[in-house]
């Protein structure tokens, strides 16, 4: 039970071979025999089962939604209604959701079970899940090494089979990078495509949520349920939400798969290197043609990236400030030292880092220098991949640089842990659909992920080209060690 | 040595819609605190705002009727800065490409008509209110208020007076108050002034120093604010002293403004695009379905009353002060045909008693229809107009309309000459002395003999018929 994926367990749930509440019991029985991985925030199994069992009277009345009774682990920045969503922050330790999000409302109407909240990076700040309030995550694959992050509890969960799937948000590489660190499937959506309404905003104009998976087929069927315009975010777009799983085994002869140059030079580790040019190998066999494109601009992005990110954080993260809800420091002297402690005391190193640097961003006197030359150089990230579309169907490389790091380990180099995401934070700038998906394994035994990234509203092409190579390879179906 | 001063208003107006600038909830005045605030409005955790596109209509009108243009695109952005009543951190407002450009009124300075520009309006919501009386050491938070759609109206440093800054002032609440985009409620906060004030010697054409005094809200209090502000400042640089740019409060209890900030201390708001909105497109059919809405403008409706119903400026002017006033006065004029007997009755009699009961026209007891059943009895002579005035004041208590009143209290006019000749004859047999003196020469025994035979009809008899008969009586 606890190997099927989301889509063989739908169908079971549906057959009646098994029930939502033996299904959400099995994994909230996994869940606690592996705590030590520390991938949920906030278990609650009491609600879970409750839903499961109105998921079970709906089976058995013949009014199953695509996934009535699949219980799903939920990114703990998704606020779900009478749930402590903390954002993996002490600010929102005692904030108990009065709403759902649009994205947990429509896992509910499909039927799907809130398996629990999962950890994460504080304020999704981070790139190994070490900046959680709540504690760091262990990667299944190696407990000593880092899961990715921010979304490094979702990762952990499905890749320890703790859940068969969960959701992550991606504002840089947050759902790709720790896809890759655990051997997931992992898709960020296009900017616009899935709903940010009750999803606790890190930088508005680049927070995607997206689905993490064993495979492309099971995200193609959370996709499914998540994408769509929504009049609750008006950066959400009115288009048509095509089915992704019906495209998933289209023919991919003749696909033009572009090699970004950028993103196989320096930096970048070999056995990844060995291990994509295989991939690249599968391809061909597939029917794709190779091209050569070129991102010129892509070494500006994770500089642009830290100007325009924090920027929007620091203004993001002001709503935190004691007065409303959440934790207020409980001595102060006036409003001043109250908003100064609450704020010192309720956000974590990474996150006042990032809330000085956008501050200062946007200050007078500094904002052209730095807002708005980064905007300018997010417009010519954009170009780059425009161009480099016109030569090819979707562009190939590597999700991350290296494997899973060991904890600790870029805990004081700021810079080096920005750079995990050098790969995946221009396609988050150009509001692009990107995906990493498992491609083989390092010495180590460490998972390697391999990046696609699509055409603008072209998911439904990288789950059919993700698709077409997890059919050919079984990279995706290895479990950690000690988790089968 | 000769001082002119130099000033410029900003005046935020609370936008007539039903619910927030960025939320479903209602603005509705006077709820119980914090029951007008959703999620959005108190900022809960994930929530997103989406743009009211009602403001924008209300924001285009206004843009229509001060000759601006319309800026297809505009930008929200965010004005960050920490305040308890600021629940977001930032308000969304616009910045740099505000919906509305240039544009401009004209203000009356004593019979002179001056132009006074306007540099820009843009949407902005409100905030919520601190509320730091009753709550011992502690501050209470409304939110109710958050959120709600302000047009921000900057000017252009025109205005050289307080008195030209009130005019200005009055002539944008009549404006916005006929528009309909707003309520013009200053008690409640609708239409708020910022003023900045600076001053210079005369002939100079550089500014002067500026500060800005803080949210006045009466007209009154403007004047006197600005008033206060440039005697401040004209003494402290004849004493040789600088101006510094700052920002003050006006206290009224004790007329003068007091510093609050400096520019020192001046907030770094660090404004920049909102990233959760996109940029507010208006398409030239939006702004073509907005100008179909517009009603007459007051200038517009001033200058028709005085071409087509012959009024003077002044009564114009009384009469087009409300939308509300100008329908009253056209309805009585229409009906009962004396135009400019409507304008007598209603800009000073009416007006009157309004003035008194500090009442506006809506809430008049003598409705349209009544004022012009009275304006048809002072027409048709069946009243004179002394008696109509008696007649108007049975009618503001609510004894009905001026047939009723007349009827009740028998005020009918005598014009049967008969009548009249006979009471007239009798007056002259009861004063054998006066007539003797008239007919020497005292002509101004005339009066007397008037108000004499008034007295004995109860001041019903016509006063023309009166004057014609006892002229000829008189002569023998």
């Amino acid at each position: 039970m606890i190997e099927k994926t989301v889509a063989e367990l739908a169908k079971a749930l549906r057959a009646r071979e098994i029930s939502s509440v033996e299904l959400t019991q099995a994994f909230l029985d996994r869940i606690s025999r592996y705590k030590a991985l520390n991938a949920f925030i906030t278990v609650d199994a009491n609600r879970s089962l409750a839903q499961a069992r109105a998921a079970d009277a709906r089976l058995a009345k013949g009014e199953a939604g695509p996934l009535t009774g699949v219980p799903i682990a939920q990114k703990d920045i998704f606020c779900a209604d009478g749930w402590r969503t903390t954002c993996g922050s002490k600010i929102l330790s005692n904030f108990i959701a009065p709403y759902d999000a649009t994205t947990i409302e429509k896992f509910n109407a499909a039927g799907a079970v809130v398996l629990g909240k999962t950890n994460m990076d504080e304020f999704a700040m981070g790139s190994s899940n070490e900046t959680s309030f709540y504690g760091p995550v262990q990667n299944p694959w190696d407990v000593e090494s880092v899961p990715g992050g921010s979304s490094g509890g979702s990762a952990a969960a499905v890749a320890a089979r703790l859940a068969p799937a969960a959701t992550g948000t991606d504002t840089g590489g947050s759902i790709r990078q720790p896809a890759a660190l655990t051997n997931l499937t992992g898709l960020k959506p296009s900017y616009g495509r899935v709903s940010r309404y009750g999803m606790i905003a890190f930088a508005s104009s680049l927070d995607q949520g997206g689905p993490m998976t064993r495979t492309a087929e099971d995200a193609a069927l959370l996709l499914n349920v998540m994408a769509g315009f929504d009049p609750r975010d008006s950066t959400s777009l009115e288009r048509p939400v095509p089915d992704y799983a019906a495209t998933l085994d289209a023919d991919i002869r003749g696909l033009r798969v572009g090699l970004p140059r950028e993103y196989f030079g320096e930096g970048l580790n070999a056995e990844v290197a060995r291990a994509i040019e295989a991939a690249i190998g599968e391809y061909k066999k597939l029917g794709a043609q190779v091209v050569e494109v070129e991102l010129p601009n892509s070494k500006l992005a994770v500089p642009c990236y830290y100007v325009l990110a924090p920027a929007e954080a620091s203004s993001n993260l002001s709503r935190f400030d004691g007065v409303r809800y959440g934790y207020r420091a409980p001595e102060y002297d006036d409003l001043i030292d109250m908003y100064s402690k609450t704020r010192a005391e309720g956000f974590g190193a990474e996150v006042k880092r990032r809330i000085m640097i956008g501050t200062y961003a946007l200050s007078a006197g500094y904002y052209d220098a730095y807002y708005l030359k980064a905007q300018k150089l997010r417009r010519l990230i954009a170009d780059d991949f425009t161009r480099a579309f016109e030569k090819c169907d979707v562009i190939l490389g590597p999700t991350s640089p290296t494997t899973a790091f060991k904890r600790g380990a870029k805990t004081d180099d700021p810079v080096a842990m920005y750079l995990s995401d050098i790969y995946t934070i221009s396609v988050n700038l150009a509001g692009l659909p990107g995906m990493s998906i498992p491609a083989g394994f390092d010495i180590k035994g460490l998972p390697i992920g391999l990046q696609l990234i699509g055409k603008y509203f072209d998911e439904a092409r990288l789950l059919n080209v993700a698709h077409r190579y997890q059919q050919v390879t079984d990279w995706h179906d290895r479990v950690p060690p000690g988790f089968d | 040595m000769e001082w002119e001063s130099v000033i410029g208003l900003e005046v935020h107006t609370q936008l007539l819609t039903k619910s927030k600038a960025f939320s479903g909830a209602s603005t509705k005045y006077g709820a119980a605190p914090n029951t007008q605030a959703c999620a959005v409005d108190i900022a809960l955790p994930g929530v997103l705002p989406v743009f009211n596109k009602e403001a924008a209509r209300m924001a285009v009108k206004f843009g229509l009727a001060i000759g601006a243009a319309i800026n297809r695109r505009s930008v929200f952005a965010r004005k960050n800065y920490f305040y308890p009543d600021l629940p977001k951190g930032y308000q969304i407002s616009q910045y740099e490409l505000p919906i509305v450009a240039k544009g401009r009124v004209t203000i009356d300075i004593d019979g002179q008509e001056k132009v006074v520009g306007i540099t820009r309006a843009h949407l902005e919501e409100d905030a919520g209110k601190s509320l730091h009386e009753d709550f011992h050491g502690m501050s209470g938070i409304d939110l109710n208020r958050a959120g709600t759609p302000l047009l921000e109206i900057v000017s252009e440093p025109d205005l050289r007076s307080a008195k030209e800054a009130v005019a200005y002032l009055k002539k944008l609440h009549q404006l916005v108050v006929y528009l309909g985009i707003c309520d013009g409620n200053m008690q409640e906060g609708s239409f708020r002034c910022d003023a900045n004030v600076s001053v210079r010697r005369k002939g100079e054409t550089k500014f002067g120093t500026r500060a800005e005094i803080k949210n006045v809200n009466s007209f009154r209090f403007v004047e006197k604010a600005i008033e206060y502000e440039i005697e401040r400042q004209v003494e402290l640089l004849e004493a040789g002293g600088k101006v510094v740019q700052e920002t003050r409060l006006y206290d009224s209890d004790k007329n003068e403004t007091r510093s609050m900030r400096g520019k020192e201390e001046a907030m770094d708001y660090r404004y920049f695009p909102d990233p959760d909105l996109p940029p507010l497109v208006i398409d030239e059919a939006f702004v073509r379905d907005v100008e179909k809405t517009m009603p007459e403008l007051p200038d517009a409706k001033r200058a028709r009353f005085i071409k087509d119903y012959g009024l003077s400026p002044y009564d114009a002017s009384v009469l087009t002060a409300s939308r509300e006033m100008a329908q009253y006065y056209e309805e009585t004029a229409t009906a009962s045909g004396q135009p400019k007997l409507a304008a007598n009755w209603i800009a000073s009699e009416l007006s009157g008693y309004l003035n008194r009961e500090n009442k506006d026209i809506t809430q008049s007891p003598v409705t349209a229809r009544m004022m012009t059943g009275l304006l048809k009895r002072i027409a048709d002579n069946t009243i004179s107009g002394k008696i109509a005035k008696d007649v108007l004041d049975a009618m503001w208590s609510g004894e009905g309309d001026a047939d009723t009143v007349i009827a009740k209290q028998g005020l009918r006019q005598i014009t049967d000459t008969g009548a009249i000749e006979k009471v007239v004859d009798e007056v002259i047999a009861k004063n054998p002395k006066q007539l003797e003196q008239y007919r020497a020469g005292k002509e101004a025994l005339f009066g007397y003999f008037v108000g004499q035979v008034m007295k004995a009809t109860g001041g019903k008899a016509n006063p023309a018929q009166v004057n014609e008969l006892l002229k000829k009586k008189l002569a023998g």
